[in-house]
């Protein structure tokens, strides 16, 4: 059987105004990556600043190797938080060595600094680096400590696509070394390449857990068409199960044949015809009614 | 305490102040041009006005009250004899009057003292009875100086460490550390122990680097001198510590610090004596930090007094500093 590296049970996180976080139960098998995903507000970051110990729960337990987190806990988890100042007129290699003594353990730095891409930034001073390298040496910050269990908040938020593949790559290398991590992210593709499983939150709820595919499966068995919306336009698709999404069409069906029978009929144009298969996105659309980019 | 996690804290806010050529600079400039700027106003006597202190004000005879009557001379009531005494022979003081027995002391080097000495014989050449003293003038400049350095220190401690803390605690730096095993007694002490280095090695260049400039009287023991500095700095640090333990927006802190630090820098003695000011004012001052730095380090450095001279002084700056540790490491939250 599989250890559970941390446990969380009937979450509970409410502030004066608003129920941050409504109850929630997670159990995670060491070495996995685990996707928390969400709208804003969703309670996602709060969640996971509770698990990290920044912020106290109002009630619910959480066990980290069976046990309430503590000093143990802060030396094996590595943390990289949505946005963080680094210090000015500290280079990344005096960051790097800072960090690195706060832990009785250390990953091996100049294996860190070449795993993350560091080496010619090394003698950079913080301020001098793009969001990208920024972004890197947070999360060689994170692994200093060789943690059992990496926390990752939104960490390619604001990362142009480059970056963020970079970023993607970086992450399956930890994952390969049979790290724990919990990630966050609000983009459905970066947790469909790189998580084990995920859970969706909404209003401090997890509405849905599993692995992305057994959720794709348990809640679609249909495909999606999608024409540009001016190839449609002037023809009837009151039956279809047809609506807009940007400036296109999507038809969801079982049964595309029919559905292309049908446009063929009514001498739409398939030139720019598209047939996917479910994604995350449309999960999410499905379970909370909202965009998942906002 | 884990001080391998404290030495790396203290090691890279050493780092970060030293490289910030802007603040460094500023920490060692703007002292040596206060005292360049107050060196050169003051060294024509520009605007002086003539100082009696007067024993048994209110049993003054009729012809003490007319020579006390007169304008442009200020005349403040004296309680301790032999500091006013001290004070004439360092020409601090023009003349010493002792309203009651008409009797009067003045330096006989003085000029100053010398004039005033002829107006009071103008109002009655017959009644009074002349005590001469001598000595080394004490310039305003000499007098000043401690305090300059004192309030350069203060600056430094509460700007230093409280705003560096509220920066770090709104950019998320302090969120941060407090993920890793470092305690905030750790990180505390490391912020402490990194501004009284640096405050400690300003201070000593500054003093210097004016001594060598403007040359003023140092009479007491460096040894005592860096005590009472040192003593300063961690109550005035402690004090920034309290003053950002919760806050979070600069601005609110900018204020904050802002309200101790100019009345502090205005009613602390630094450049005016206190002697003769209202009694609300003195009492106030008694409480800041600052007044005790000057007081003591001016008393060492111009009187040449001993740690037991300045005994109440140090015992003042120990119990804030204790008192300010302690309440800002229980009110400190990382975010």
């Amino acid at each position: 059987m599989t250890e559970i590296l941390l446990e969380v049970k009937n979450l509970v996180k409410h502030y004066p105004s608003v129920k941050a976080v409504n109850g929630i139960d997670i159990a995670l098998p060491a070495g996995i990556c685990f996707g928390l995903l969400g709208p804003n507000g969703a309670g996602k970051t709060t969640t996971i600043e509770i698990l990290e110990g920044i912020v106290a729960a109002t009630s619910g337990d959480i066990l980290y190797k069976s046990d309430v987190p503590g000093d143990r806990f802060r030396k094996e988890a590595g943390i990289m938080f949505q946005s963080t100042a680094l210090q000015d007129y500290i280079t990344v290699r005096e960051t790097l060595q800072m960090f690195a003594r706060f832990y009785p353990k250390n990953a091996n730095i100049d294996e860190l600094v070449k795993r993350c891409n560091l080496t010619e930034y090394l003698d950079q001073d913080n301020r001098a680096l793009s969001g990208g390298q920024r972004q890197r040496l947070l999360l060689a910050i994170a692994l200093v400590n060789d943690p059992d269990i990496i926390f990752l908040d939104e960490p390619t938020t604001g990362l142009d696509p480059q970056a963020r593949r970079n970023f993607w790559d970086l992450i399956n290398d930890i994952k390969a070394d049979g790290k724990t991590i919990i990630l966050t992210t609000h983009y459905m593709d970066e947790a469909y390449t790189l998580c084990d499983e995920i859970a969706i939150m909404d209003h401090g709820r997890i509405i849905a857990h599993g692995t992305p595919k057994e959720l794709l499966a348990a809640h679609f068995n249909d495909v999606v068409l999608q024409l540009p919306a001016t190839a449609v336009e002037g023809f009837d698709m009151s039956s279809l199960n047809a609506h807009s999404r940007d400036d296109h069409i999507e038809i969801t069906t079982c049964d595309v044949n029919q559905v292309i029978a049908s446009l063929i009929k009514s001498n739409v144009s398939l030139a720019q015809l598209q047939i996917r298969s479910r994604t995350l996105d449309d999960l999410f659309l499905e379970l909370t009614g909202k965009e998942l980019r906002m | 305490m884990v001080f391998t996690r404290f030495l790396a804290l203290l090691n890279t806010r050493n780092k970060e102040f030293l490289r910030d050529r802007s603040s460094l600079g500023w920490n060692i400039l703007m002292p040596v041009l206060i005292v360049a700027g107050f060196s050169f106003a003051f060294s024509g006597d520009i605007g002086k006005q003539f100082k009696v202190g007067v024993i048994n004000q209110n049993l003054a005879s009729s012809v003490s009250q007319k020579f006390m009557q007169l304008k442009h001379i200020e005349f403040y009531q004296v309680d301790d004899f032999e500091r006013a005494v001290s004070k004439v022979e360092r020409h601090q003081v023009d003349m010493l009057l002792d309203a009651e027995k008409q009797q009067y002391w003045i330096n006989t080097e003085s000029p100053s003292g010398y004039l005033v000495e002829k107006v009071l014989l103008g109002v009655d050449n017959s009644g009074f009875h002349k005590q001469s003293v001598s000595g080394k003038q004490i310039r305003y400049i000499d007098w000043v100086i401690p305090g300059i350095l004192s309030m350069n220190m203060m600056f430094s401690a509460l700007f230093g460490v409280g705003f560096v803390i509220v920066r770090y605690r709104k950019n998320g730096m302090l969120k941060r550390l407090k993920a890793t095993p470092i305690s905030a007694f750790e990180y505390l002490s490391a912020q402490i122990v990194s501004r009284m280095i640096l405050i400690m090695l300003v201070t000593a260049f500054v003093f210097y680097a004016t001594n060598y400039f403007v040359g003023f009287v140092m009479n007491g023991s460096y040894a005592s001198l860096f005590l009472v500095f040192a003593l300063g700095a961690l109550s005035m640090i402690s004090l920034g510590l309290v003053i950002a333990a919760r806050i979070t927006s600069e601005e609110a802190a900018g204020g904050l610090l802002n309200l101790f630090s100019w009345p502090m820098m205005f009613f602390s003695g630094v450049w005016f004596s206190l002697e003769g000011a209202a009694p609300l004012m003195q009492a106030i001052a008694e409480v800041f930090p600052l007044t005790h730095v000057t007081a003591a380090a001016r008393a060492i450095m111009i009187d040449g007094a001993g740690l037991i001279d300045v005994g109440y002084h140090i015992t003042v700056l120990l119990s804030q500093s204790i008192v300010f540790l302690l309440f800002g490491s229980w009110y400190f939250r990382w975010d």
